[in-house]
């Protein structure tokens, strides 16, 4: 029993950092956020799991992928794609020159279905490509890069590159791929309306679920040998090498598993917000994805959530008001997390926590702390 | 390519490569100030486009005053906006180099994200500054046009300039770091940079006017590209990822990989362009890129080095 | 292809060459360990004696020749193979996990689970629990079990190195100047330790401190200029005139 316990939260704060982040998530928002807002949160949990793969791959593992975004976006428009084609039945579609396509195609001159739509007629196949196709994608990047001992800036270069490609591929081939204005209208899954408050409300639930699932599958990663020699081969690769592990193939595990998580984060995010685009690829959301880890900080599975909802709610508040004064912001908190506190609010807490608790007494105990105990948990949970 | 004659594609080739050589002239003014850099503190500057833009906007903006305040200047007020791009993208790097950059020396991925973060401020500020609107500077009429070389095959003099322009930097760079006696400390702090602070070389100088360097020639590819395309605040981004590979794909430390990097890249792009739209021409140029460096990561001209 | 045939050896290189661009850093290099062998080898700086470590674990491919190790050839294997074949190596400068307890290094050196899924079901149980404790005793470390490695001694540093590469009981283990930075205290028990774990295994030092070697040593071999200069017993070496022209000469 204790060692399954031990296995999945760490230890004893580690399982209350994680008992207050499913409180937050499963409680507090629904209780007190409106349909409208609570869907906005279920948005930026959908990218707190690109957050949480970096904080694998990033964090403990040393290897930067600027490319998130392309699993991201492979996992939404595997979704999108399979939703598109059901709003495109020949009833649905019966005004167009070919009726039983997706409207694009039909725009773009085109009169038959592209093979590699044909599959995602299925929802069962659509969720197997969900979780296979990032996988093989990133094992393929992987194996070729790994293998040759690149890492570092060359590896976050490479993967900024291909997430460039795609955005450019998917932008390029309007009529197949619905160009830069995505994949749109979509509005029921297997004939039940996801546009509906019940439906988003359901999927933010499911969304949750799956995000504190994929927490404790990392946990269990980290806590195993494995995520020991993580860190072993962040620091002294070569002397890991010489203790008989073959290096890459722990990286290109962790590549592929940060992939399929970053999928299903797509794949959710396609279903709660009702559409998928290039914006959601390219090398802008793939590199605010690091920063959402870089925030809640790099080491702490838990305190990438709290990074990925707190800048979003920055972006969302200060767009509407300030949109010139958030780049400034956001360009900022760049230099100064890497500057100043590189162990992002879970370090900071663990730094100056217990001075801001006795300064403001138990109202701030009340506030702040919810929160960012769970950080400076996950952060000692890390170090052991 | 089939419905062309041999005549017809040797005229293809030859206009889409002198359209190519504007690309290359400043992809290759890019590439060596971020191969500088890169070379001499292996910091990936995220933010380079951005100093390009700066060279770009200090054109458009000595275009305005000249053209506001001593019209008769106009024809030769380009020579001088070369120079003030250099100065005030190089005062720029300084800076950055100052505040920003030398606190994170051997942190190779955290000065990627701080300089994307100083490429975010920048380009904001350019928004704040010059507007959301993409720019020009007024060229000077010498600079327009095209010398018709056969009926068939025109060649854009403003691309013969800027080709001009980016063999004379090429050609002064490689002066600077391998004739000249601070390129030699350049070089010494490059390869041993303990050994060389103790033989009394100011690393910390040399890898701030390093810095500087880089950005300038940065800001001078900025006054090249004003005559191909208009500026806006994410052009620099625009560029930055071509950047990336022509660097990386000639092999970070070779001068010679990186000037046949941004040639065959730039002219793959170009003429890749004449027969398929744009999109797919730089989808395809890029992922040749990729699948090449997946097979061979040290670039093509890497250097051998004992390690 | 080098047709080597088959010894008795635990160790046997032959006609051995490494050149980058030109340079022979080790060049036709014929040597030979027992079983039961410990032996040392010195030179001056730059004779090629830890490039002829980096050709053995593969960290460095040779150029030509052979390297049999219980007549199985290692050039052509990757580091982690030639590891898993029964080759230890020890770095110069003491190559630990800072951050990790004394105990998580010996735990991640220890041999099981050395796959992707094995480390995901390893677990820390009472086997690998005595062997870590006997590890540990016999590099006099088990009383820091729980200590940061980071915070330890040098030469309990370059101990537990040396532990973390027991823990795996290879057949041949190669240790670059194992007592560098060591007190001199800490070289007699380091001296005791190596004669204790050179039982029922081969053992190849790299050395500068002539005391120890003579100390320590079966065998001597001189290394100059990626060429064997001499080889044999401690006094017989030191006396040859070879060895000390190359050691005093300049």
């Amino acid at each position: 029993m204790s060692f399954v316990y031990e296995k999945l939260f760490g230890d004893k704060k580690g399982l209350i950092g994680f008992c207050i982040l499913a409180a937050l998530i499963l409680v507090v928002f629904p209780v007190m956020l409106d349909s409208f807002r609570l869907n906005l949160v279920g948005k930026y949990l959908t990218y707190a799991f690109a957050a949480v793969s970096l904080v694998l791959l990033w964090g403990y593992g040393g290897t930067l992928s600027l490319g998130q975004g392309i699993f991201f976006g492979i996992g939404g428009y595997a979704m999108a794609m399979f939703l598109k084609l059901e709003a495109s039945s020949p009833e649905n579609t019966a005004i167009q020159s070919t009726p039983g396509i997706p409207d694009f195609m039909d725009w773009n001159q085109i009169t038959e279905l592209p093979t590699f739509w044909i599959p995602f007629h299925s929802f069962t196949l659509t969720l197997i490509a969900i979780l296979v196709v990032p996988t093989i994608f990133a094992y393929i990047i992987g194996a070729a890069m790994f293998k040759r001992r690149v890492g570092g800036v060359y590896f976050a270069i490479i993967t900024q590159v291909i997430s460039v490609i795609l955005t450019v591929l998917i932008v390029g081939q309007q009529g197949l791929t619905g160009g830069i204005n995505g994949i749109t209208d979509l509005r029921t899954l297997n004939g039940w309306d996801i546009t509906s408050d019940s439906a988003k409300n359901l999927f933010y639930f499911i969304n949750c679920f799956l995000l504190l699932a994929v927490i404790i599958a990392s946990r269990f990663i980290l806590t195993s040998k494995f995520g020991r020699l993580l860190l072993a081969m962040r620091d002294k690769e070569d002397r890991v090498r010489f203790s008989g592990y073959d290096v890459a193939n722990f990286k290109i595990f962790i590549f592929c598993f940060a992939a399929m998580i970053s999928a299903i984060g797509g794949a959710m995010f396609t279903l709660q917000v009702g559409f998928m685009s290039p914006s959601f690829v390219g090398i802008v959301p793939s590199i605010e994805m690091v920063i959402f880890a870089a925030i809640g900080g790099r080491m702490s599975l838990i305190g990438a959530v709290y990074g990925t909802l707190l800048i979003n709610f920055g972006k969302t508040a200060f767009s509407e008001s300030f949109p010139e004064l958030w780049l400034f912001l956001m360009g900022g908190l760049f230099i100064a997390v890497v500057m100043f506190f590189p162990n992002g609010l879970a370090g900071l807490w663990e730094d100056y926590g217990h001075h801001i608790t006795k300064r403001f007494g138990f109202i701030n105990k009340f506030f702040d702390k919810s929160e960012n105990t769970a950080d400076s948990v996950e952060l000692e949970g890390s170090n052991s | 390519m089939g419905g062309y004659s041999y005549d017809e594609l040797g005229a293809i080739f030859a206009m889409q490569g002198f359209a190519g050589i504007s690309l290359f002239s400043v992809l290759l003014l890019m590439a060596l100030g971020l191969a500088i850099i890169f070379g001499q503190m292996g910091v990936i500057n995220m933010a380079h486009g951005e100093f390009m833009a700066a060279g770009a906007y200090t054109t458009y903006l000595i275009s305005s005053l000249t053209e506001t305040y001593i019209p008769a200047f106009m024809p030769y007020y380009f020579v001088f906006s070369i120079a003030a791009a250099f100065l005030v993208a190089g005062t720029l790097g300084y800076l950055a180099e100052f505040i920003l950059i030398r606190h994170l020396y051997k942190r190779p991925l955290d000065t990627l994200l701080a300089t994307w973060g100083l490429s975010l401020i920048m380009q904001q500020s350019y928004r704040s500054i010059f507007g959301a609107r993409e720019v020009s500077p007024t060229l000077p009429d010498w600079l327009m046009g095209a010398y018709p070389a056969t009926d068939m095959i025109d060649i854009p003099i403003n691309g013969m300039f800027v080709l001009g322009l980016t063999i004379f930097t090429t050609l002064a760079v490689f002066y600077l770091m391998f004739k000249s006696s601070w390129g030699l400390r350049v070089r010494a702090t490059t390869q041993n940079r303990v050994m060389a602070g103790a033989v009394g070389i100011n690393t910390k100088k040399i890898d701030r006017y390093t810095f500087a360097l880089g950005c300038g020639i940065a800001g001078m590819a900025g006054a090249a590209f004003t005559t191909i395309a208009s500026t806006g605040p994410t052009t620099g981004t625009l560029y930055i990822v071509d950047t990336f590979m022509v660097v990386v794909f000639g092999g970070a430390a070779s001068l010679f990989g990186t000037i046949a990097s941004a040639f065959s890249i730039a002219q793959a792009q170009s003429i890749l362009e004449f027969f398929i739209s744009g999109s797919m021409a730089k989808v395809f140029t890029l992922l040749t890129l990729v699948i090449i460096l997946m097979f061979k990561p040290e670039g093509l001209f890497a250097s051998k080095v004992r390690r | 292809m080098n047709m080597s045939t088959n010894t008795d050896f635990t160790l046997a290189i032959e006609d051995l060459t490494v050149s980058f661009d030109g340079f022979k850093a080790v060049d036709s290099l014929n040597f030979y360990l027992d079983r039961n062998e410990l032996h040392v080898v010195i030179g001056p700086n730059g004779a090629g004696k830890t490039t002829v470590l980096d050709l053995i674990c593969g960290k460095t491919k040779s150029t030509s020749g052979s390297i049999k190790f219980l007549n199985k050839e290692l050039t052509n294997l990757s580091e982690h193979e030639i590891v898993r074949a029964g080759v230890g190596r020890k770095f110069q400068t003491p190559s630990i996990y800072e951050n990790l307890s004394v105990m998580e290094n010996l735990e991640i050196s220890y041999p099981k689970g050395r796959g992707v899924f094995g480390s995901l079901m390893f677990k820390h149980d009472a086997v690998v629990r005595d062997k870590i404790m006997e590890v540990a005793k016999q590099i006099m470390l088990e009383k820091s079990l729980h200590t940061e490695a980071g915070l330890l001694s040098h030469g309990q540093k370059q101990w537990l190195e040396i532990g973390m590469l027991l823990i795996q009981d290879p057949q041949l283990l190669m240790l670059d100047e194992p007592v560098a930075g060591m007190s001199v205290k800490e070289r007699e028990q380091t001296a005791e330790l190596l004669n204790k774990i050179s039982a029922g295994r081969s053992v190849l030092v790299i050395e500068h401190d002539m005391e120890f070697v003579a100390r320590i040593a079966h065998k001597v071999t001189v290394l100059h200029q990626g060429k064997i200069l001499a080889a044999g017993e401690m006094k017989d070496v030191q006396k040859d005139p070879k060895v000390i022209e190359v050691y005093l000469g300049h």
